[in-house]
């Protein structure tokens, strides 16, 4: 049970509860500042538990991951993103959820889902933290499940960045780390994404004068 | 003396509930830049109201009568089952968490029927809002309870906290979200703002003063009464359930003492919160009351889920 763990492995669970917490909060968002916003959180609580798996495994190589995507997930991304929705004064502009129940049904049996196909690799290890690598799968499916019911280019970009969180964080928990210079790769990786995305808004919306991607299986610009 | 707690509990929930109402507002008030009432104001209205004369509308039956009653006794019988100051209370005993919520149902529909029996317009509408909520609040409520019950291994309230108790300081992630989805059930079962305003009588989207509209004297007083006891209900149940520290184990007089002061001292609190989110929030429409609740009900589920899948090993 969890009461025979150290306080800092609890904290680690508690921060795998929290992060998938922020997935379902992302997941009801209908406003584009906001969603933008949970999803730095979501990046501060992920740098918050690598700090915490740094601690308690005493592996100071993960301080440098933490520190990475506390700098580029937590506060550059979300920055960026800030400013193209102020730019492009998308910040009044809601991006509704159709059937918001339906959605978060599916979410938390996403949950489900990933715990039940967890398990067997759960069961084979030793290592106490491993059952937040099911949740690490969540996260990524949750993701998924943004970019799927969302219309909107922005929100459709940040269910991107957050599968890529799920990812970063099931490297942690479970493997302890990528190699540093994967993890740099992929963090840049990430920002350069962030950019590219910046870019593409611009295109698609002098193109079809909107961000609603819905409009791009449209052949032609009438209406029919 | 633990039959003799156990009966002087449930007098000291009628006692306390009018002073904690006083202590919300008196704090609302200071946090709105207002000069509050008297923290004894609560008691001046019920006892106004007491030796007031109590008129009944035309059209009222027995049901109209008789419900301020059965509200008010369901409130002390639910006042029964949850630990005050102390654990190991024989009724604690007798009755789980359920049967709590089965008194607050019983409370609610006659609740209901009183607002429904009158015929007037607004009592047929607070009555139908109040029954959409209850029916969002109490699949929740409800999924609150079983996931505490999975950590604790019982549904008894009193099992359940001494549980808590024994484990000292755990982090567990179910209980994080068990404790938000219950504040935010709190919140809609009580009546209070986002969900419904306490402090008016003439909104059009009140729900429970449009239920009690009709009602005078002394029949107000067991109904403003009851619910009063109802709000102390369940700040006691979440500081209880989730901060069970300092609850009394055994009938020593010091440790009575102790569990008193620290019930008193957790709800003070509790109250501020309240205070502090009635004053920055605005009422909701009541359409998008159904996204409130459905939140805390997700809330509930993650807790359940985080407690299968971060909280139970196989190693």
């Amino acid at each position: 049970m969890v009461n025979t763990l150290s306080v800092y492995q609890q904290a680690v669970m508690l921060m795998a509860a929290l992060i998938t917490l922020t997935s379902f909060l992302m997941l009801g968002q209908s406003r584009l500042l906001r969603l933008v916003g949970v999803f730095a959180v979501q990046g501060l609580l992920l740098s918050a538990s690598t700090a915490l798996v740094a601690h308690s495994m005493a592996l100071p190589h993960l301080y440098i991951s933490a520190a990475l995507s506390l700098v580029i997930k937590g506060l550059l991304i979300p920055a960026m993103l800030f400013r193209l929705i102020m730019r492009m004064n998308l910040h009044r502009e809601m991006d509704t959820v159709e059937h918001p129940a339906r959605v978060m049904i599916g979410g938390a049996s996403l949950v489900v889902f990933s715990y039940y196909v967890c398990l067997p690799i759960v069961k084979l290890s030793t290592l106490i933290t491993l059952n937040t690598i099911s949740v690490s799968l969540a996260v990524v499916l949750l993701g998924m499940l943004l970019m799927i019911t969302r219309r909107h280019a922005v929100a459709q970009v940040v269910g991107f960045m957050s599968i890529e969180n799920g990812l970063f964080f099931a490297a942690v928990v479970s493997t302890l780390g990528m190699p540093m210079v994967v993890e740099l790769g992929i963090a840049f990786d990430v920002l350069v994404a962030a950019v590219i995305f910046g870019v593409f808004f611009f295109q698609i919306r002098s193109s079809i004068d909107s961000l609603d991607v819905d409009r791009l299986s449209q052949l032609s610009e009438v209406e029919e | 003396m633990a039959w003799l707690m156990a009966i002087g509990q449930p007098l000291l929930f009628i006692l306390i509930a009018p002073l904690l109402t006083g202590w919300i507002k008196f704090v609302k008030c200071r946090l709105q830049n207002r000069k509050a009432p008297s923290l004894l104001q609560p008691y001046r209205d019920l006892r106004k109201l007491w030796v007031k004369e109590a008129i009944l509308p035309e059209t009222a039956s027995w049901i109209f009568s008789a419900a301020p009653v059965i509200v008010f006794a369901a409130m002390l019988l639910a006042a029964a089952i949850v630990p005050l100051v102390a654990v190991n209370l024989p009724t604690a005993r007798i009755a789980d968490v359920f049967v709590m919520v089965g008194f607050f149902a019983l409370a609610r529909t006659f609740l209901v029927l009183a607002g429904m029996d009158i015929g007037t317009a607004f009592g047929g509408m607070g009555a139908s809002r109040e029954m959409t909520i209850s029916s969002m609040a109490e699949p929740a409520m409800l999924m609150v309870v079983f996931t505490l019950a999975m950590s604790a291994q019982t549904t008894n309230l009193s099992l359940a906290m001494q549980y808590v108790l024994d484990s000292g300081l755990v982090l567990r992630p179910s209980f994080v979200f068990a404790l938000a989805a219950l504040m935010l059930v709190a919140i809609a079962e009580t009546g209070r703002i986002p969900i419904d305003n306490p402090a008016t009588h003439l909104e059009l989207t009140m729900i429970h003063e449009a239920m009690i509209l009709e009602y005078s004297g002394r029949y107000l007083a067991l109904m403003e009464w009851a619910s009063q006891i109802k709000l102390m209900l369940y700040g006691v149940l979440i500081a209880n359930m989730f901060f069970p520290w300092h609850i009394a184990t055994d009938f020593s007089l010091e440790a009575l003492a102790e569990g008193l002061l620290a019930i008193v001292l957790k709800l003070a609190a509790l109250s501020v919160l309240l205070a502090f989110s009635e004053t920055l929030l605005a009422k909701m429409r009541i359409f998008r009351v159904q996204e409130f609740l459905s939140f805390a009900y997700l809330l509930s589920v993650l807790g359940m889920l985080s407690h299968i899948i971060l909280e139970v090993y196989y190693g």
